[in-house]
């Protein structure tokens, strides 16, 4: 049986969550060698999640990011009022 | 008490905030994630010295953000995602009768200096917030704070199946919607 791109799109996604079965793998390593769309779709998935990474590093390093005074004198009254 | 949180705001805030933000990507969430923390904070037996405050206060926001995410994915209806069913008919944007790519799939440009990194990762971030709410929130509590499948299924009370579904779903309308808004290089 031959996968479609759908059906290997999904099974693509799904290797990033858990393994695969055996036949799962046998199937898709054919598809992947013979489709170059889906192998596109594998790298995209792969740089997405870089891209996530760096998205994160960038929040946390970035010093002009502060706790805003509204929510830091809410946050204490909050506290005050939980006594 | 409220002077030890007082203390832990003024130390610590702005970089919890940042921390919670970096993975929630919604400011109001992040703000609610450091007020979760420090309201745990002042509950629990204290901090103990092995560690600096900042790792331990840390410690705390991910379990804080990640029931955070929790609650945002119960609190969506399912009716606002289509039939859970991966044979179901919401891919046809993506793929023809025969299941065969509708688009030309190439990989993206990623930015090579600093400026197309800083537009890159700003359209990502919008892109994030354009999923249906509980889309996002399963992508994030997978992709985002790289949380283990089975405690998601658990946590969520869904299938694994539904997980990876849902998760399919959530990856590939973030790489659609980069598509279609990002151009590179």
């Amino acid at each position: 049986m031959m996968l479609t791109c759908k059906q290997a799109s999904q099974l693509i996604s799904q290797s990033l969550d858990c393994p695969l079965t055996w036949s799962e793998r046998v199937q898709l390593r054919f598809h992947l060698f013979i489709c170059t769309a889906c192998r596109h779709f594998k790298q995209q998935l792969n740089q997405l999640l870089i891209a996530i990474q760096q998205l994160k590093n960038e929040t946390v390093l970035d010093q002009t990011i502060r706790l805003p005074i509204e929510a830091k004198t809410r946050i204490l009254h909050t506290i005050e009022s939980d006594k | 008490m409220a002077d030890n949180v007082n203390d832990w705001l003024n130390d610590h805030g702005d970089y919890l905030y940042r921390f919670a933000l970096s993975r929630l990507r919604d400011p109001h969430l992040a703000e609610d994630a450091v007020q979760e923390t420090m309201l745990a904070a002042i509950k629990s037996n204290g901090f103990k010295g092995d560690s600096s405050a900042r790792t331990w206060l840390t410690g705390i926001l991910k379990h804080k953000m990640i029931d955070l995410q929790r609650k945002q994915f119960r609190e969506q209806p399912i009716s606002d995602l289509i039939d859970l069913d991966a044979t179901d008919t919401s891919m046809d944007d993506f793929f023809d009768q025969s299941g065969h790519w509708l688009d030309k799939l190439q990989t993206f440009n990623m930015p090579d200096n600093t400026l197309e990194q800083k537009q890159f990762l700003g359209i990502l971030d919008t892109c994030l917030n354009k999923l249906p709410k509980k889309l996002k929130a399963i992508f994030m509590l997978r992709d985002v704070h790289e949380t283990d499948n089975e405690i998601i299924c658990k946590a969520l009370d869904i299938t694994a199946t539904n997980a990876w579904v849902m998760l399919y779903r959530a990856r590939m309308g973030l790489r659609k919607c980069l598509e279609l808004n990002w151009v590179g290089t």
